[in-house]
């Protein structure tokens, strides 16, 4: 085992951020590639017109997931210490989905508006002050809310856990679930997103 | 290349380039936030940065009540000495810069606004400011947004994640019908 290399003391808190700006570099680079810097292609998703928000994040989920599932079992990689955030369940399920009347009624999610400001898109800056107005109207009302934001704690919890499979059985059905997903995301853009037909 | 004899007007400069095939892009973006996983034993974040900023505001703003408040108190006791000096503030920054340089490489940064052609300027600016708000409060019930969750925690198979991610985009789609008129 020799990763994660930060967390086996391989380098520093200083060098850390040095490292966060790289990966961050990365990580805008291939939003951006994929236009997601555009709120029209990003809402696009959910008018079934291009279903590319679907197809570029499940990519990514299944290409990260296979690889820390084989490089854990390589032994390369100890997946004990990989952060996986704590489950509460009650509060991800209203804010995923205020989280995602936000995304069509705004166009952009906070890490794709830095990229759509970064190719200087105005309405993205506008999505950005917003973004700062919820933080600080949540966090002045947070002794209100606290209560219920802390609610339905599951701890470190994971869908092998939950559906109780091994874990090679879950990335599996994760597979196949994506490639099912991909082989209808072009039928879904032909019979409901107009795809084929003449653009508007 | 212009020369001086061609003067080309600026509406003429090469196109923008098409987007990257969407699986390609996807494989790319799988493996830098694997190697975040393989090189820091952490996903990647976007709405954290946000909210360290907005810590550090509040707290110059209105000090007292910054310190009697755990929410700010938590962003404000983060980072490498100073609450800005923290992780994800350092990897958003990175993100503007990446997402410049690709836009740059592929010939997209203008200054546009991105709005179907039924709704004025104005309208598509208060709902971007409001759907901004929208995504704060949400991203900080869930612990995370579209990146930290979905993506990241995805990827790790944390149930919370999965159960935010399907949240997404039944909330994004629910939406869809009522602001067909901003997009379309």
């Amino acid at each position: 085992m020799s990763m994660p290399l930060y967390k086996l003391g391989a380098f520093g808190d200083e060098a850390s951020l040095v490292v966060a700006f790289l990966i961050g570099i990365g990580f805008g680079f291939f939003l951006e590639q994929a236009g997601f810097g555009s709120a029209k292609k990003l809402t696009d998703q959910f008018y079934f017109r291009d279903l590319a928000v679907f197809r570029v994040m499940f990519t990514a989920i299944v290409t990260a997931m296979l690889g820390l599932f084989w490089l854990g079992w390589a032994g390369v990689v100890d997946l004990s210490l990989v952060y996986v955030s704590t489950t509460y369940l009650a509060p991800q399920i209203v804010g995923g989905l205020l989280l995602g009347v936000g995304f069509t009624v705004g166009g952009y999610c906070p890490g794709t508006s830095v990229v759509a400001v970064a190719t200087g898109k105005l309405d993205a800056l506008f999505f950005l002050g917003g973004t700062f107005l919820g933080i600080l109207a949540i966090g002045v009302a947070w002794p209100a809310v606290e209560g219920f934001a802390h609610s339905t704690d599951l701890g470190r919890l994971t869908l092998p856990e939950v559906l109780h499979l091994p874990f090679g059985a879950v990335v599996f059905l994760v597979v196949l679930m994506a490639l099912g997903g991909f082989w209808g995301a072009g039928a879904l853009e032909r019979r409901l997103g107009g795809k084929g037909e003449e653009e508007p | 290349m212009t020369t001086p004899s061609d003067a080309a007007p600026a509406a003429v400069r090469r196109a923008p380039a098409p987007y990257m095939n969407p699986y390609l892009a996807g494989i790319g973006l799988g493996l830098v936030l694997l190697a975040s996983y393989l090189v820091m034993g952490r996903g990647l974040g976007a709405s954290g940065a946000f909210s360290s900023a907005c810590a550090v505001a509040v707290g110059a703003v209105a000090p007292a009540h910054a310190a009697g408040n755990p929410f700010w108190q938590d962003y404000l006791q983060a980072g490498v000495g100073h609450p800005l000096k923290e992780w994800l503030v350092f990897e958003v920054l990175g993100v503007l810069a990446g997402g410049f340089l690709s836009g740059v490489l592929a010939r997209r940064v203008r200054a546009t606004v991105e709005k179907g052609p039924r709704i004025s300027t104005g309208g598509r600016f208060a709902l971007a400011l409001a759907g901004g708000a929208l995504m704060g409060i949400g991203a900080k019930l869930a612990r995370g947004c579209t990146s930290g969750q979905a993506l990241s925690g995805g990827a790790v198979l944390s149930a919370g994640s999965w159960a935010f991610m399907l949240m997404v985009f039944a909330g994004a789609y629910g939406a869809a019908w009522f602001l067909r008129r901003q997009w379309r």
